[in-house]
């Protein structure tokens, strides 16, 4: 009876850990070496040819723009988020599932439609180009192009995290501030805004990363102009494709970095305030 | 609800800002696309969108874009399954990981697949000896969209297997069922929304991708050139009719997607009950 216990048990740990190598071995082909070989190739030729790959002129330049158009992109989208989620947490209203449909539309769109769409609202083509054309306005292929197109594809992500959090706590602390004389501002930064902290942080954190690495919508409008409309993902495929594969992979593992870095915050935040970022997790 | 709306205040405005500001960055712009391609007319549409090229292309996005969603529902499962149930070492950063594709550019995945799977990459050159080509054929495609849609599945189905009491099982165990008996007859029910629901976002998803399969596609047309790398190609030569067609059809494909994922919930959400 024994021994048919020891040996029913290793076949259970051998089926167990047949399991975890499977699944392991898939992200290993999938995750773990692509992440491994832009590390690797990037510091193939050794830390000075990097460092000097990472400070050339037109690297500088699109380093500069990507960090530009998130610190417009990433503002907005977070107004819009808390404006949007305190209307549709904290009042009723006709249309308010539509809303929130709405909201998330961006996601399901592909990046090449999301470029598309203001080419055809800004274009050469379009009905604003007269009128563009008149005040001397450049849309597409230039900066403002390329913050519309990061706007358009990171509009949902602080307002989804937002929504369903705010939504489970209710409007009794809110109207117990306002009740105690409390003005609306106040009711926000005092009571509102320390309940949402840690799941605003997030939603800025993924909207962040997906502002800095966005590259379909954005390589539709920018016109690929090297120095001037090139964000860093851009840069990374012009130097790419002139088979410059050092350099092109020394500035992607700037994304990479940045990439591991809000894996890192985001994993801290789901450990240690799981509760006070998704109400489905608590 | 009447009084709320009159104690707390701030309606009007974040509202009406929250509307006017959906309308300028998302509906203007896609209502935009949706009049232009109203006014191609019928014949034309449908000449564009039949052509031989445009249809390889969307056999191919749609081909691809599916058996990549079938491996991750496949190994998103498994994946999911080993981070619920089993410990091993670095259990937490593998977890912290699968979200890499969300947090990495997707031009980084592009050039990191393509090298990796080249036929003198890591990867494609021990592929090459069975001679198997990877990068630059349809197999590429497979590969990037399976990375891109991995996340969904995982994430997907992990909290519902997390929710699932081990007393369940225990209870179906101690009634004689079998090992395989217990995960078909009661762990696999009740995780099939989720999966259906991860794997038709990895599908949509895959369908509009773009930055990570372009490198590894090849890009030949009619054999290795995707829907949205079309579009890109024809508003590169102004054919503004072109791409807006082609888009138009993948808009409606990934609305027909959302719509069948909400399905899926709702359906999930009445059984539940």
């Amino acid at each position: 009876m024994q021994s048919l216990d020891i040996n029913c048990s290793w076949n259970i740990r051998f089926f167990h850990w047949f399991l975890i190598f499977s699944a392991l071995s898939f992200l290993a082909f999938f995750l773990f070496m692509p992440i491994a070989l832009v590390f690797n190739l990037a510091f193939q030729e050794g830390i000075s040819v990097y460092l000097s790959a990472i400070t050339e002129p037109d690297a500088k330049a699109a380093i500069k723009l990507t960090l530009l158009v998130a610190v417009i992109a990433v503002p907005l989208n977070i107004v819009f988020g808390l404006a949007a989620s305190w209307a549709i947490t904290k009042f009723d209203f006709m249309g308010k599932s539509l809303l929130i449909t709405l909201i998330d539309l961006p996601f399901s769109v592909s990046p090449v439609i999301s470029g598309l769409i203001y080419i055809l609202l800004f274009g050469a083509n379009s009905v604003l180009a007269p009128v563009l054309k008149t005040y001397d306005i450049q849309i597409i292929f230039a900066v403002p192009g390329i913050v519309l197109a990061t706007l358009f594809v990171t509009f949902p992500f602080v307002a989804r995290q937002l929504i369903p959090l705010m939504q489970e706590q209710g409007i009794e602390e809110e109207e117990a501030a306002i009740a105690l004389g409390a003005n609306g501002f106040q009711t926000f930064f005092f009571v509102t805004l320390p309940n949402i902290k840690w799941a605003l942080l997030y939603g800025v954190l993924l909207c962040n990363a997906r502002a800095m690495g966005e590259f379909g919508a954005v390589s539709i409008v920018s016109g690929h102009i090297r120095g001037i409309t090139s964000t860093v993902p851009l840069q990374v495929e012009i130097l790419y494709n002139e088979y410059n594969f050092t350099a092109a992979f020394a500035v992607a593992s700037l994304l990479a970095f940045l990439a591991l870095i809000t894996l890192c915050l985001k994993s801290f935040l789901e450990i240690k305030f799981s509760h006070e970022i998704n109400v489905s997790n608590g | 609800m009447k009084t709320n709306q009159k104690i707390l205040p701030g309606f009007s405005i974040t509202l009406g800002f929250s509307v006017f500001y959906l309308c300028l960055i998302v509906i203007i712009p896609l209502a935009g696309l949706f009049l232009k391609s109203a006014g191609i007319g019928w014949d034309s549409f449908y000449q564009i969108v039949s052509a031989p090229r445009v249809l390889s292309a969307f056999k191919l996005s749609f081909g691809c874009a599916f058996i990549a969603a079938v491996i991750n529902a496949f190994f998103g499962l498994l994946t999911a399954w080993v981070l619920v149930r089993y410990s091993f070492f670095g259990k937490r950063i593998v977890d912290a990981l699968v979200d890499l594709p969300f947090a990495m550019p997707t031009a980084v995945a592009g050039i990191a697949l393509t090298t990796l799977y080249a036929e003198n990459g890591w990867i494609g050159e021990h592929l090459a000896a069975f001679g198997i080509k990877a990068a630059f054929n349809p197999l590429g495609i497979i590969i990037a969209l399976t990375f891109v849609g991995l996340p969904f599945v995982v994430r997907t189905v992990q909290p519902i297997l997390q929710d699932i009491d081990a007393e369940v099982e225990e209870a179906a165990a101690s009634l004689g069922a079998t090992r395989s008996q217990c995960f078909l007859k009661v762990v696999l029910p009740s995780i099939t929304p989720a999966l259906l629901t991860g794997f038709t976002l990895a599908f949509a998803r895959g369908i509009g991708e773009y930055g990570s399969v372009i490198f590894i596609a090849g890009n030949i047309p009619m054999k290795s050139e995707i829907i949205p790398l079309l579009i890109a190609i024809k508003l590169e030569q102004f054919d503004y009719t072109g791409a807006c067609a082609i888009a138009l059809v993948m808009l409606l494909a990934s609305f027909f997607l959302l719509f069948a994922i909400n399905l899926i919930q709702r359906w999930h959400a009445a059984r539940s009950m």
